[in-house]
């Protein structure tokens, strides 16, 4: 290539915002390779099983790991090049972490650990940046305490907050709610949720909860035995399935939808989106909310015709796009396409042969339950 | 008076030997410590080993190498002539040194163990923070390791006060210069002061256990990191 080209490229490489990664780490009876292009915005997905090295891709991309080979590149700025000797260690990098245990400092108060990065960061009079995290993260109470007095969602709040306040051009967050309870979990995901609606930075989100994933990711990168396994916009790649089995046990679509009736007189809502509808229980949402729901692939069965008399009212006009093993071989995975809408079921191989399921039949899906998101 | 002019200055000088090696001792024992919390080279267990000497040797073995390489012929002996310093043995400078080496390990160890107990992650949250290699050991590990230094900083100064063996083999005993308490009570025992021996033993026992009383009740619970 012209050399002379290459900066101009690197700068559209800039301008289209993106992250790219390409790590090789070996150790001991383990390899993480990957090379990845992530969109420079929106919050990305690292999902995959404990040991699959989604948290080692994430300090390779902090420089806490350091890869024996690796070029990191985070919208257009170039964070480390083994090629070419280019290593940004960790405190040169831009970035905020947050630890699964939020690693509060235990010898500073709540406002002296939240300024330790601010201070370092040159961000110590930004008072808007101050009071945005504040309010975001509901913590401006919890600032003369000292950690120990903290409860757990209270700590990684701060921890979220702290790693905030620095001004990152890029938020990592290793399993933020892994060390919390149920209840703890849920205390904490609305305030994920807003950081999703709010921050216009890049997220790396590593998780192995497929509902957290749901939940809170735009794109989503599988990662089985130190390989990328798949990757993409979460709806589409939820839906795939020639995903390793590991995944298929718990496969299911996520689907955007608009909140779009209230039936007061029987308790429901119906919610809408491209290619059909379901009616859930009463949503205290205001209508024209988007809401997101998962539709697990156990849940959803197939009829032939539309089925009257059933107390399974969410029922869809479905194509038969694809068929594929499932995790056990009593059952296969069907991949559906409701107008526009991907959909997985999971049935029995012998429904499918007794029913002739197969590319390009026109079916019913009947959808048992959905799991709302928020 | 139960003291003589000679017992004050044996505490003085017992006084000022003890903090000067303390403050060296932590001066140089940091790093020492730092690099054997975190290294993972193989030269830890042997230079962790050379640290822990002096508590199992007798004092009269590293009393007698350190008079034979800080004598005029030895290679230390040599270093300190040419500086114009002349020779350390039987001098207060040698007898520093030789605490020193003697007291090594009772600071070494507890700032040590303090250092790995805090682990990699709060340097590792510190990084993530922005703070350099010596911000991160200034504002995170040395708070974090406070319980360390102080255990070190008493054992360290209490061991140097309770020496004898190593004072005796390289300093001598002269007077103003190198007699310290220990010494003192010897020198007292020998020519039969029993009365004399008694007033700065039993200083040194009520001493010792006022400042190890300190030490354990200081030792409150520490919180882990939040």
């Amino acid at each position: 290539m012209d050399a002379a080209l290459e900066p101009a490229l690197a700068q559209q490489a800039g301008g289209e915002r993106a992250i790219r990664a390409r790590f090789r780490v070996d150790y001991a009876g383990f390899t993480l390779d990957v090379d990845l292009t992530l969109p420079g915005h929106g919050v990305t997905a690292l999902f995959g099983h404990s040991g699959s090295g989604k948290t080692t891709c994430l300090r390779c991309v902090a420089g806490l790991e350091r890869a024996q080979h690796g070029r990191l590149e985070i919208n257009g700025e170039l964070w480390q090049d083994t090629a070419s000797g280019v290593f940004l260690p960790t405190h040169k990098r831009p970035l905020g972490y947050v630890f699964q245990e939020a690693s509060l400092f235990p010898h500073l108060s709540v406002r002296r650990n939240l300024e330790y990065g601010m201070r370092r960061a040159g961000a110590l009079e930004d008072r808007q940046a101050w009071e945005q995290a504040m309010e975001l993260l509901g913590i401006g109470h919890l600032l003369e305490r000292m950690p120990d007095r903290l409860s757990g969602g209270e700590r990684q709040r701060v921890g979220i907050a702290r790693a905030l306040l620095t001004r990152p051009r890029l938020l990592l967050m290793d399993e933020p709610l892994a060390a919390l309870d149920l209840k703890r979990k849920s205390e904490i995901l609305p305030y994920l949720e807003r950081l999703h609606d709010e921050l216009d930075i890049p997220v790396l989100y590593v998780s192995h909860s497929p509902d957290e994933v749901a939940r809170l990711a735009d794109h989503v990168v599988l990662l089985d035995q130190g390989k990328v396994v798949a990757r993409g916009p979460l709806v589409d790649t939820l839906a795939r399935l020639d995903l390793p089995t590991a995944f298929t046990e718990d496969a299911g679509v996520v689907i955007e939808s608009v909140v779009a009736e209230h039936d007061d007189g029987y308790h429901l809502t119906r919610l809408d989106f491209p290619g059909g509808n379901v009616m859930v229980a009463r949503r205290p949402e205001a209508l024209g909310r988007k809401l997101r729901f998962r539709v697990h692939a156990r849940d959803v069965s197939l009829a032939v015709a539309r089925l009257e008399g059933s107390t399974i009212t969410n029922l869809l006009p479905v194509l038969v796009t694809d068929v594929a093993d499932a995790d056990t071989p009593a059952h296969v995975l069907v991949r559906l396409d409701a107008e526009g809408t991907p959909l997985l079921a999971r049935i029995t191989r012998r429904s499918a042969d007794q029913l002739r399921v197969g590319v390009g039949r026109r079916m019913w899906a009947q959808i048992k339950t959905v799991a709302l998101l928020g | 008076m139960p003291l003589t002019g000679l017992d004050l200055s044996a505490i003085w000088l017992t006084l000022e030997l003890a903090t000067l090696t303390t403050v060296l001792l932590l001066l140089i024992g940091t790093p020492i410590s730092w690099w054997l919390a975190r290294t993972r080279s193989r030269l830890k267990g042997p230079v962790g080993a050379v640290v822990a000497l002096p508590l199992v040797l007798p004092p009269t073995v590293i009393g007698f190498y350190l008079l034979v390489t800080m004598g005029p012929n030895g290679p230390i002996g040599h270093v300190t002539q040419s500086l114009g310093l002349g020779v350390l043995p039987f001098t207060f400078a040698g007898l520093v040194v030789g605490s020193v080496f003697y007291s090594m390990p009772f600071v070494v160890q507890p700032l040590q163990n303090a250092f790995e107990a805090i682990g990699d992650r709060p340097l590792e949250v510190a990084a993530t923070l922005r703070a350099s290699p010596w911000d991160r050991f200034f504002t995170v590990v040395l708070p974090l390791a406070r319980p360390g230094f102080i255990t070190a900083t008493v054992l360290g100064f209490a061991h140097t006060v309770g020496e004898f063996g190593v004072v005796l083999m390289i300093g001598g005993n002269i007077p103003d210069k190198t007699r310290t308490v220990s010494v003192q009570i010897f020198d007292h025992v020998e020519a039969m002061e029993y009365a004399q021996a008694h007033w700065l033993a039993g200083g040194m026992v009520v001493f010792s256990f006022f400042v190890l009383l300190a030490l354990y009740s200081s030792r409150r619970f520490k919180p882990a990191l939040g």
